[in-house]
């Protein structure tokens, strides 16, 4: 996959507001893999986690919107655990999904879950599955 | 012994096979678990973005509702709910500035600052009553059946919230060694079940299970406990929909700690309700003569 | 009272005017009135935003605020007096989707409830809705209950609902808080709440036609007759027995 980094490209308000809403220094990041190594959902990825900070990192705002990375991350926190920096990735995918939720642009509609699954389905799946994806 | 109680939603209509037990065995180890009054649901996931404070305003609530009643201590059975809330503890005891927001917000409640320990009902098992203790209960030992504890995410991540350790959890193997069945430790046994995908990707929730229950089975278990109903709902409905693709998969029963914890004490199987469980639990139970033969079971989950 | 003051109208002496602002204009008002009647004093005109004039068809909601006050208040227009400074507009009606369902085909469960409204899943426990409630009712705990699959507490806590929409207006996972009330009122009243049995019972044998006879002769009876049949009815005295019978023990 080929990607043009380069200073047009560079979206510096998106970097800020991911690192506002997140509250993290994306500046951290060695680019280690660790966190792509224990992400149980990357196989379902087009971009591996690892992948995602760096693009945050350079700006590229359009590569992040075009990826489905952050929709299929569960918050499990095995990246976060064992970043060896320290770094809270799944903060960062958070604020990724807030930046579009806020302009209430919703991922999943509730009515586009089945009647049968919404009599059949835990409680807490609903309540978690519609706060990480409605806004 | 009473402790403060906070069930969660999901306990009291889809798991009443996770609180039912629970609740009964710990009356046999003397406590009393007593529901806080005026619970609201806490919102399922601890909300991560540094600006937001609304979605704080439902677990603290539940917190202060806690302190209300005099309490220190907050028990849950529900790992999804025990994140939430702990986090939310966390976020009132180390943050000035947003507890003093949260509180003038929620101005007709009380001041909270975090006074209340949240704890999870294994937690109260190893801390408070002991695994020795609680081994000396046991009436009807699970006679060796080959258990996998199964942690899943919520209990051990992120690590300020962990009731063990992150990397190598032993917690649910004592507990299972307690209660006379024989752990089986697989390495995938923390890895995520899928979680809240299951309402927004739900065709990947049966390849995580997939991996999870491989694992188990290649290491020998012939059954998984679990902590928490959104594991079970997706690592039973995975498993479901894995044997009728491939016709060589063989499940296993998925078990709630609180219903082998209530099994081992001696207590009547139908406060289990093991009708609930996915992976006829039935059979196995019988096979091991942990289930007299006049217990049946109508199973719903199949 | 003076000279001047005693040829007045009583009305006139007795009403002194306070300013309200109605959607940002001021207006001087007698007071004791309530906001409905204010706002006609002032000239408006209810079309709509107006119902029973009882506080009970919820048509009416209210919101205001009072001066130096970041606090909303809410009301029942035909029911709240004004208060000087009061800045308020009216909330008639606010749209809240309606599920749509054939009542007959629903069983009593709360997994009706998640299946028409799944949005019922996007509370946030904030409690606006309580606030925003004219009726007092603790709106956060009842959809709380419903969460949990608790369908009966949920009926108990919403049954003062008047569904004049304020809840729905503030809720901040918009929710349409009294449409879902109302499912679990209907589901609670139609399939769970346990049937008197001697209701049953008399209905039984009033369709099995023991009181058809007398009824029939009352018909025949003459208004004079009928008067007198009804002054003379025997009744149970106050300080009546177990064992007292009526004299005339035939529909017993």
């Amino acid at each position: 996959m080929s990607v043009t980094i380069s200073p047009k490209r560079l979206r510096r308000e998106f970097v800020r507001k991911v690192r506002e809403l997140s509250g993290q220094n994306l500046q951290l990041c060695y680019q280690c893999g660790m966190c792509s190594g224990v992400c149980p959902a990357v196989s379902n990825m087009d971009l591996s986690p690892r992948r995602i900070i760096e693009l945050a990192r350079l700006g590229l705002e359009e590569e992040i919107a075009n990826s489905k990375t952050v929709w299929i991350c569960a918050s499990c926190f095995a990246c976060t655990v064992n970043c060896p920096r320290g770094f809270d990735l799944s903060k960062m995918m958070e604020a990724i999904r807030l930046l579009t939720l806020r302009k209430n642009i919703d991922y999943i509609r509730p009515e586009d879950i089945s009647p049968q699954e919404r009599c059949k389905l835990p409680q807490i799946a609903m309540v978690s599955g519609l706060r990480k994806f409605t806004g | 012994m009473s402790l403060a109680y906070y069930p969660g939603c999901t306990l009291k209509t889809k798991a009443r096979n996770l609180e039912e037990p629970g609740i009964a065995s710990l009356e046999v180890l003397g406590l009393k678990l007593v529901e806080i009054p005026r619970w609201n649901c806490c919102g399922a996931v601890y909300s991560l973005a540094d600006d937001d404070l609304i979605h704080q305003v439902a677990p603290v609530r539940n917190l202060i509702r806690a302190k209300e009643q005099g309490q220190d201590k907050l028990a849950t059975l529900c790992a999804f709910c025990f994140n939430t809330l702990k986090r939310a503890n966390l976020l009132m005891r180390e943050n000035a500035e947003k507890r003093n927001t949260l509180n003038s917000f929620m101005d007709e409640e009380i001041d909270y600052g975090g006074e209340v320990e949240v704890v999870h009902l294994l937690e109260v098992l190893r801390d408070e009553i002991g695994w020795e203790a609680l081994a000396q209960k046991v009436k009807l030992p699970l006679r060796e059946l080959k258990v996998a504890p199964y942690y899943g995410c919520t209990l051990l991540r992120p690590r300020e919230v962990a009731i063990d350790s992150v990397e190598n959890p032993t917690i649910l193997r004592e507990f299972l060694k307690a209660l006379g069945a024989s752990p089986v430790d697989f390495p995938e046994s923390t890895r995520c079940c899928g979680s809240y995908q299951v309402i927004s990707n739900p065709d990947d929730i049966s390849e995580y299970a997939r991996v999870i229950l491989n694992s188990a089975l290649k290491h020998g278990a012939e059954a998984l406990v679990l902590t928490c109903p959104l594991c079970d709902y997706n690592l039973g409905q995975g498993q479901k929909e894995l044997m009728k693709k491939h016709s060589e998969f063989k499940g296993m029963p998925l078990f709630y700690f609180t219903q082998l914890l209530a099994l081992a004490l001696g207590l009547d199987p139908q406060v289990c309700h093991f009708e609930l469980n996915y992976g006829s639990p039935e059979s196995l139970l019988r096979e091991k003569n942990l289930l007299s033969q006049s217990e049946s079971f109508q199973p719903i989950g199949g | 009272m003076s000279i001047k003051e005693e040829n007045k109208n009583p009305a006139e002496i007795a009403a002194k005017l306070i300013p309200i602002y109605i959607m940002g204009k001021r207006y001087e008002v007698p007071e004791g009135l309530t906001i409905m009647k204010a706002m006609e004093y002032a000239g408006y005109k209810f079309i709509r935003g107006c119902g029973c004039r009882g506080g009970t068809c919820g048509a009416c909601g209210t919101v205001y605020r009072k001066p130096g006050d970041y606090k909303l208040q809410v009301a029942l227009a035909c029911q709240k007096t004004v208060e000087p400074g009061m800045y308020m507009a009216q909330i008639p009606f606010f749209p809240a989707n309606r599920a749509q369902y054939e009542f007959a085909d629903l069983i009593s469960a709360p997994e009706e409830v998640f299946k028409l409204y799944p949005e019922l899943f996007r509370c946030v426990a904030c409690n606006a809705c309580t606030k925003a409630c004219p009726q007092g009712i603790e709106v956060m705990d009842a959809i709380a209950a419903l969460k949990q699959g608790n369908i009966a507490e949920a009926a108990r806590l919403s049954f003062d609902c008047i569904q004049c929409g304020l809840c729905t207006s503030r809720c901040f996972g918009e929710l349409a808080q009294y449409h879902m009330f109302q499912l679990a009122r209907r589901i609670y009243g139609a399939k769970i709440l346990p049937r008197a049995e001697h209701l049953a019972e008399i209905v039984g044998t009033i369709n099995e036609g023991r009181y058809d006879q007398i009824l029939e002769e009352l018909k025949h009876v003459k208004e004079d007759e009928l008067k007198k049949l009804y002054q003379e009815r025997e009744a149970e005295p106050m300080a009546a027995g177990e064992d007292w019978k009526p004299k005339d023990t035939r529909y017993l």
